[in-house]
């Protein structure tokens, strides 16, 4: 005799799976995430010297976006708990209930494999393990490590959002060199003014979930210090394209003022005293900071593609 | 998991509404397109790698 006896009485009976969509399982995949990481990607792509059949790049591309998805997916899996808490992040699949946390786990590990694995037969394997570490990093080392232990969990988790450009070159070339290094480190360095600006004015919602964001630890005035200091180290390593060669006068000069105006942006929010001033000015470095990475990647595709 | 009056573990079968039937079918077309997609992919970079060799083997 069976041990299981089967009944259909009770009205949430499908939340252990079955009921989302298709693009509620889209939505796993972080999709605006992704849209800065193939970005960013594709600009490694193009640096890289030797050049690339463009299916292959193609292919490139798509592993790397599928695998950062994936790494989107693994990433609300395990931080559903929270994610239910706070309200930027309450409508996710997992916590709305449209995905059951099962289905996201498989569809994670199910993508990261076959993105990393594609990535290895079609491209090269030394991209594919660039492509697989950062994987790991972004899931086991900061969402499941370090984001609810350190204030210093997205200064190294920023790390697996600074690999793609890394990826993308080594896809070309099959190597990590001195260049790749340095579009990580732009992206690395500018991770934590990026967040701790939106930390800033955001710091309630963490707090309530027992995040360590840096505001919450160690109070704003030293969250505003970071970004100042995390700012004035971003600005050189942003100019080295230009001093390493791989960069033209126009990327050079472009991004000096940008810089200036990044500088400024980060200065306000430092003297400024907390309160509604203190979020205006972390709000308005936030949404610089997106245009300002933004802008400096498409500077470095555009002298590419117009070879300056 | 709940357990029945006779001890048994109870299983929550599905209620298969319209809505949901006709969810899983749109999942199931995204998976077979997703598929699709996948062999052309690999069809498509296998000729590319192999380029003006194509036609080059021993018969």
């Amino acid at each position: 005799m069976s041990d299981t006896a089967y009944s259909n009485d009770r009205p949430d009976a499908l939340r252990q799976g079955g009921e989302g969509s298709a693009a509620d399982f889209f939505e796993l995949l972080k999709p605006r995430v992704m849209s800065l990481v193939i970005f960013t990607a594709l600009v490694g792509i193009a640096l890289a010297p030797g050049g690339i059949h463009p299916v292959i790049g193609f292919t490139a591309l798509l592993c790397i976006a599928v695998g950062a998805g994936a790494s989107g997916a693994l990433n609300m899996w395990y931080d559903a708990d929270i994610d239910a808490k706070m309200a930027r992040t309450a409508n996710r699949p997992i916590p709305s209930g449209r995905v059951a946390p099962q289905e996201a786990a498989v569809f994670g590990s199910v993508l990261s494999v076959f993105s990393a694995m594609t990535m290895g037969v079609l491209v090269n394997w030394v991209a594919a393990a660039l492509l697989a570490f950062t994987i790991f990093f972004y899931v086991a080392v900061y969402t499941m490590w370090l984001k609810r232990r350190t204030p210093q969990n997205i200064v190294i988790g920023g790390a697996a959002g600074a690999f793609p450009p890394m990826i993308g070159w080594a896809a070309v070339t099959g190597t990590v060199s001195l260049e790749s290094i340095v579009l990580f480190a732009i992206i690395f360095m500018w991770t934590p003014p990026h967040f701790w600006a939106l930390a800033l004015f955001r710091s309630g919602d963490y707090e309530k979930v027992g995040v360590p964001m840096m505001p919450v630890v160690a109070g704003e005035r030293e969250t505003r210090r970071q970004i100042m200091i995390y700012s004035a180290l971003l600005v050189p390593v942003t100019l080295l394209p230009g001093l390493l060669g791989f960069a033209g006068a126009l990327y050079t000069v472009a991004t000096a003022a940008l810089g200036i105006g990044f500088l400024g942006l980060a200065f306000r929010v430092w003297r400024t005293a907390a309160g509604a001033a203190q979020d205006k000015a972390a709000k308005g470095l936030f949404a610089y900071s997106i245009l300002y990475l933004f802008l400096i990647f498409s500077l470095l595709l555009v002298e590419r593609l117009f070879g300056m | 998991m709940q357990n029945d009056e006779h001890g048994r573990h109870k299983i929550e079968a599905p209620v298969w509404t319209e809505e949901l039937i006709e969810r899983r079918r749109q999942r199931n077309r995204a998976i077979a397109w997703t598929l699709v997609a996948f062999i052309v992919l690999f069809f498509v970079v296998t000729i590319v790698k192999l380029g003006g060799n194509v036609a080059n083997r021993p018969f």
